[in-house]
């Protein structure tokens, strides 16, 4: 317990400064960010002023980058709600310094997927027709009432993982907090003194949670993956989609965390709190997440190419001429690559391990890129269009400007929510302390 | 021309009294079961019992009756074509009454003549980069001789873009039509991903404005909205003036049929014909029959063709023409010039 202790004070000494004062460094990455933000605001004006048009968006490929990145934000969200609430119920000793980055994950990654839907529906101006006017036969509505579900439930999920820091936050009389922090903090900790009562409740809240979070999280990506699954179209109608999807999901999400973890790591100098061992942890997460991902991605592109329909015949030497080098990136060197840097023990540093999530994460956006656009390229009836410019879709400079923009306001998000409260969850790292405490004297009792 | 009856089609506001009084007047007409225009005479106008007009024009139309009989009516005794009929939204969404329409496409005659994409762009004012009706120039496998094959809507009784609809935009009437009402959408294009005829085409960009001041009706769509997706309407709108769609009386060669399934006649304005027999004797089908949306339009498929492919070539503006270029029966045909 006094190492626990000792740990706890350190930590709270490691962040307040962070939460007291912003270094220049943090202004300037903001600014860059902001600067993302802002292209992103134009693009979004100019969608808006001169229709949609300016997107490379036609009639064949109706849907492009916005929606891969609604589903690859979606499916960032994962590294929270299936991590965390999978950590906290099997009581992960190592989740301690995790938890925290892979909540925030979830929750800001959930909030900016949906709005590139916003940029693709076409009448912004109608969206509350969905629910005015909805058809529960559609999957699109399956996926507001679904995607509405898990924000909250995140959300709660979040708030209550937060409350005791809150608490603490608030008894902090020698931090330096303005008023509006202080009285911010108050409020939020709603009076949460950390009695035995309280103690109980809370952490019963939390599990509960944590439960409904994994359910909600499998839901919500299946439905999403029935969007594309429920359609006649080649390469979408499959069956394995949903619990594609799902694991796709999981496997970026953890890719985000570990590069998350590098990142914090260095600009708070958490060393001693991240340590490498969590990053094998995690990482051997990821080995055994890319495993199944691969093989999920193996079995429903070999049934599409050993049999002999037409049109998936057509889609499979698409992938493998036109879309040749994405594939193999994103299908091959996006699943191996991890792979075999955490099976090889010496392999296994740090910086492999971050560097095998980068891969990770970009060859999963670009596994969601071959998922939409060459089946969409790939209808039924041959394309043979008047306007041979509009056969091949390549997204324009609008659509990066607001794919930049998202990737800056999760950045700046991550970076505000750092300001706030201690990136890592001190409550949890004592309760992880406690838990162990708990269990050595469990076995000490056992023995004796 | 054998059997040479078309669509008695009912006009609009067909309350009851409208009802009795063209029972009343076919049953002057001599014929108990109805009468209907002679088709080869009357292209595009169909007989209407139901119009209030009965000063005599003094012109003399023929029409045939259900056994074969020619008789001459008064031209005030048919629909005036040029009515303009605007439903407004519920009876739109209605349909027209006992009515089931079919469409019978004959590959056969087809020499991507292009007229009823012409027809079907001015009639229904649309921008010039969609096209409702498009002629895809088709060849099933390496061996089989290319064909032309020109694709409306589907009108499917089982239609994949009313199911995942998410706002009710789209809609099947009770006549078989499938409607999208432009000030429904949303814009979320789903449909246009879950149609697999890629029947559907996007307001990309703001449409030109056209009589903007022209109230919106699904049956025109128009004027057009921009977000919003279009297709073709089965010229839903002609119909309630009971004229055929426009597509139908552009061709030249009357490719296109269209017709009654209840009634069991189709009409390319040319001849009419049984629907059953038809489709019996020149071996219909449906396109992608596999896929279960159970299509209303069929296909006669293009045995003893009346040209050969190339004609289709004919006269094609080079934009249009490029469009083609891609297609491997373009690519091998020797016959073609090839720049
Ligand atoms: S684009 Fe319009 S008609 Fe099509 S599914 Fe969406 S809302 Fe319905």
């Amino acid at each position: 317990m006094n190492n626990a202790t000792a740990l706890k004070t350190g930590l709270w000494k490691q962040f307040v400064p962070y939460l007291e004062r912003t270094s220049k460094w943090w202004y300037i990455l903001f600014g860059i960010f902001f600067l993302g933000f802002i292209f992103g605001l134009v693009g979004l004006y100019t969608q808006i002023t001169e229709g949609h048009i300016v997107t490379g968006m036609r009639d064949n490929v109706v849907w492009g980058m916005y929606i891969v990145n609604f589903i690859f934000f979606m499916g960032l969200s994962y590294a929270g709600a299936l991590i965390s609430g999978v950590l906290h119920l099997f009581r992960s000793e190592w989740r301690g310094p995790i938890i925290r980055m892979a909540e925030l994950t979830t929750i800001f990654a959930l909030l900016i997927g949906p709005c590139f839907i916003l940029f693709c529906i076409g009448r912004l101006d109608r969206l509350h027709y969905l629910i005015m006017f909805p058809r529960i036969q559609s999957p699109i509505t399956w996926d507001v009432i679904a995607i509405s579900t898990d924000i909250i439930g995140c959300i709660i999920f979040l708030y209550l993982s937060f409350i005791e820091d809150f608490a603490k936050l608030r008894d902090r009389t020698e931090a330096r907090f303005s008023g509006w922090r202080k009285k911010m903090y108050r409020i939020l900790a709603l009076g949460y003194t950390g009695t035995r009562e309280q103690k109980k409740h809370l952490h019963w809240a939390r599990n509960v949670m944590a439960a409904m979070i994994i359910a909600i999280a499998i839901i919500v990506y299946s439905v999403l993956a029935w969007i594309f699954g429920v359609t006649l179209q080649p390469g979408w109608h499959s069956t394995i989609f949903g619990p594609y999807f799902v694991i796709a999901a999981v496997y970026s999400g953890t890719g985000l965390l570990i590069i998350l973890m590098a990142l914090y790591r260095k600009i708070y100098h958490l060393e001693a709190y991240i340590t490498k061992g969590h990053f094998v942890k995690i990482g051997v997460l990821l080995l055994i997440i890319a495993a199944f991902y691969g093989y999920f991605t193996f079995s429903d592109y070999l049934t599409k190419w050993y049999g002999s329909a037409k049109m998936d015949k057509v889609l499979i030497d698409k992938l493998f001429t036109e879309f040749y080098f994405v594939f193999i990136f994103s299908n091959y060197i996006g699943i191996l690559l991890p792979m075999i840097i955490m099976a090889i023990p010496g392999l296994r540093t740090i910086r492999n391990i971050t560097l095998a999530a980068i891969v990770a994460v970009v060859g999963l956006w670009f596994n969601r890129y071959l998922i939409v656009i060459p089946t969409l390229e790939t209808p039924y009836l041959p394309i043979q269009d008047i306007r041979m410019a509009w056969i091949h879709y390549s997204p324009t400079w609008v659509e990066w400007a607001l794919f930049i923009a998202g990737v800056s306001v999760f950045s700046m998000l991550m970076m505000l929510a750092s300001k706030l409260v201690p990136i890592i969850s001190v409550s949890e790292m004592e309760t992880v302390e406690e838990e162990i405490a708990l269990k050595e004297k469990n076995v000490q009792s056992a023995k004796a | 021309m054998k059997c040479m009856i078309t669509l008695k089609i009912i006009p609009k506001d067909n309350n009851m009294e409208d009802k009795s009084n063209s029972r009343r007047q076919f049953l002057k007409l001599g014929a108990g079961a109805g009468a209907f225009a002679l088709a080869g005479l009357t292209a595009g106008k169909l007989l209407s019992a139901g119009q209030e007009n009965n000063a005599n024009s003094g012109k003399k139309i023929k029409v045939l009756t259900t056994d074969g009989r020619v008789l001459e009516v008064d031209e005030s005794q048919l629909a005036d074509p040029s009515l303009d009929v605007v439903v407004d939204k519920d009876s739109s969404h209605l349909g027209i009454e006992n009515r089931k329409f079919v469409m019978v496409i004959d590959l056969a005659k087809c020499k991507n003549a292009r007229a009823c994409v012409e027809a079907c762009v001015e009639g229904h004012h649309l921008p010039s980069d969609h096209e409702w009706i498009k002629v895809y120039l088709l060849q099933n496998s390496e061996r089989e001789a290319p064909y032309w094959f020109p694709r409306p809507c589907f009108h499917c009784d089982n239609p994949m873009c009313v199911s995942v609809c998410p706002v009710g935009a789209t809609y099947k009437r009770t006549d078989g039509i499938v409607l999208v009402d432009n000030e429904r959408c949303i814009g979320c294009k789903f449909c246009m991903t879950g149609c697999p005829y890629s029947a559907r085409v996007f307001h990309w960009n703001d449409p030109p404005e056209l009589h903007e001041t022209a109230p919106y009706s699904p049956e025109t769509t128009f004027p057009h909205k921009e977000g919003t997706v279009g297709k073709c309407v089965f010229c839903a709108d002609l119909l309630r003036k009971n004229e055929l769609p426009r597509c139908v009386t552009a061709c030249p060669m009357g490719v296109i049929y269209f017709g009654d399934i209840v009634e069991d006649t189709v009409t390319n304005g040319m001849e009419t014909v049984r629907f059953s027999e038809l489709i019996r004797d020149r071996a219909g089908y449906r396109h992608l029959e596999s896929l279960g949306t159970e299509p209303s339009v069929y296909y006669l498929p293009a045995v003893n063709r009346q040209f050969p492919y190339e004609r289709g070539f004919d006269g094609l503006d080079p934009k249009q023409k490029e469009r083609y270029e891609n297609t491997a029966a373009y690519k091998i045909n020797p016959l073609l010039k090839h720049e």
